[in-house]
């Protein structure tokens, strides 16, 4: 399918996943589909880079979730630091590790999972909504119950698929991108380049092989697709593109 | 003959004196990462240090070079696992910081709306619940060392804090060994008096007695500096 039918699927209000981490692997061709649809009200649930940034530039977010928003080589994301500054956007910051359990959470299909991170911070006090359990076993500890980041739509960008949405990383690094495809209600992956299910082996070994068909409604061939973030090893980030972007505002390949 | 950033780097590698075979972890920036491998380099040999990215280092590359042997993988899935295992411990950067360790590098003002919103709390309240952490502050000034964080990101010694090891500035080196578990000024660098790092500290610091001057870089330990920062990148990093 073409990103702009991805775009189509997603309506106002829904909350949408972005897999990726700050400004890597981020599907940035389906953000910008997002970008020139008429979709608005959105709550992005994202280890948040660039593609936090554009849609509450574009007036797309209701609601960000996310433990940071950076572009790693640039650390503060401008596009999202307006918004804030603004007052334009709600916010649920959570810590990174608790944030991997509230996609595990989703993922598994439970309520939630404890975890020790957040406790004591003030990640407790701005999210007034986060309850504590209490361990039932000996030690009684108290723990943050972490609520499931149940989401309607997962976008991940991969190197690799096949058409029938078997995804591969050929990377270093997967991030969070199967936790997001299984999270999600309906997960649509872009990637470099489709390749028949048989040639998927060839440029990287099974395990590379991160999601699966059965956690896919539909996938995109979108060449520098993550493009201006990284998407090793097929290219790295386009610094030069990155920092146009910090000081307009805008991306130039954005619609 | 040392520079102010060589006595930066091997007081943030003290911070890791005695941890053993556990995850040394710089967030960045030179200081930190240099740091974490001159450890492993001198006094901490069973020291695990990565590369930035997500590979555990065999050998221990400079700064910016990708090291000729890997012996582990450890993407960001696993990091923030090993934060809950525990055998990690971080050096962080704080924008500011109280006189119990709570640090913030979320925002500065009010949270609902602030005058300047920063990186967001990233992984700081899982780091300091659960691992050993130190903090590296290039630049020690009223504006960083507050009576009050806006936003608590890393937990204090009064909050909950697994344990908060030392703070290293371009001044001195502090911790929190006092019976309140307030922040104590444990030495100056050579050449800074106490009345300056007390002027440019926005709480009262715990100072017992006469305050000790952090100590010089050994001779190997300026070798093995310039060999992993040939280009001096760590001055750079450090206020004058």
């Amino acid at each position: 399918m073409s990103a702009e039918e991805v775009a189509g699927a997603i309506e106002s209000g829904m909350t949408v996943g972005i897999g990726g981490w700050g400004s890597r692997r981020k599907p940035m061709a389906l953000v910008s589909a997002i970008l020139r649809s008429p979709v608005s009200d959105l709550t992005v649930v994202s280890y948040g880079g660039p593609d936090v940034g554009m849609l509450c530039a574009a007036g797309k977010v209701r609601k960000v979730v996310a433990p940071f928003v950076t572009l790693d080589s640039i650390p503060l994301e401008p596009c999202f630091r307006r918004a804030r500054q603004a007052g334009e956007i709600e916010f649920a910051e959570y810590d990174e590790g608790m944030f991997m359990f509230g996609l595990l959470a989703a993922a598994h299909r439970l309520p939630f999972l404890p975890t020790r991170a957040g406790l004591g911070s003030d990640v407790m006090r701005v999210n007034p909504e986060l309850r504590t359990v209490r361990s039932p076993y000996g030690d009684g500890e108290e723990l943050v119950a972490v609520p499931a980041l149940t989401m309607d739509v997962a976008l991940v960008h991969m190197n690799r698929a096949d058409a029938r949405g078997n995804a591969q990383y050929l990377g270093p690094d997967p991030y969070f991108d199967d936790l997001y495809a299984k999270a999600a209600a309906r997960c649509y992956v872009s990637c470099e380049r489709i390749v028949d299910t048989a040639d998927l082996l060839k440029e990287g070994p099974v395990q590379s092989l991160l999601i699966s068909r059965s956690m896919v409604t539909g996938v995109v061939e979108a060449p520098g697709g993550a493009g201006f973030t990284s998407c090793e090893p097929d290219y790295g980030r386009d610094e030069d593109r990155q920092r146009r972007y910090v000081e307009t505002g805008v991306d130039e390949q954005q619609g | 003959m040392s520079s102010r950033a060589d006595v930066c780097v091997v007081a943030c590698a003290e911070a890791f004196r005695g941890d053993g075979e556990i995850l040394a972890a710089g967030i960045g920036g030179a200081v930190t990462v240099l740091a974490a491998r001159l450890a492993r380099l001198t006094f901490e040999p069973e020291l695990l240090t990565h590369d930035g990215v997500c590979l555990l280092t065999g050998d221990v590359p400079a700064l910016g070079r990708a090291p000729e042997v890997v012996e582990g993988w450890l993407p960001f899935r696993d990091h923030l696992w090993l934060v809950l295992n525990g055998r990690r411990h971080v050096m962080l950067g704080a924008s500011q910081i109280d006189r119990y360790g709570n640090t913030n590098i979320s925002c500065i003002g009010d949270w609902a709306r602030p005058k300047a919103q920063l990186l967001g709390v990233r992984g700081a309240p899982g780091n300091t619940r659960c691992d050993p952490t130190s903090y590296w502050i290039p630049r020690h000034t009223p504006r960083v060392f507050v009576p009050e964080v806006d936003m608590v990101s890393g937990v204090g010694t009064d909050r909950g804090a697994f344990e908060l090891r030392r703070v290293v500035t371009n001044l001195a080196v502090l911790d929190f060994r006092t019976p309140d578990g307030s922040m104590r000024l444990v030495s100056v660098h050579p050449g800074v008096k106490v009345d300056e790092v007390v002027a440019v500290t926005g709480f009262d610091l715990h100072i017992d007695g006469d305050v000790a001057v952090t100590r010089e870089p050994t001779g190997e330990e300026l070798r093995v500096l310039d060999r992993l920062d040939p280009e001096r990148a760590r001055d750079r990093e450090v206020a004058a």
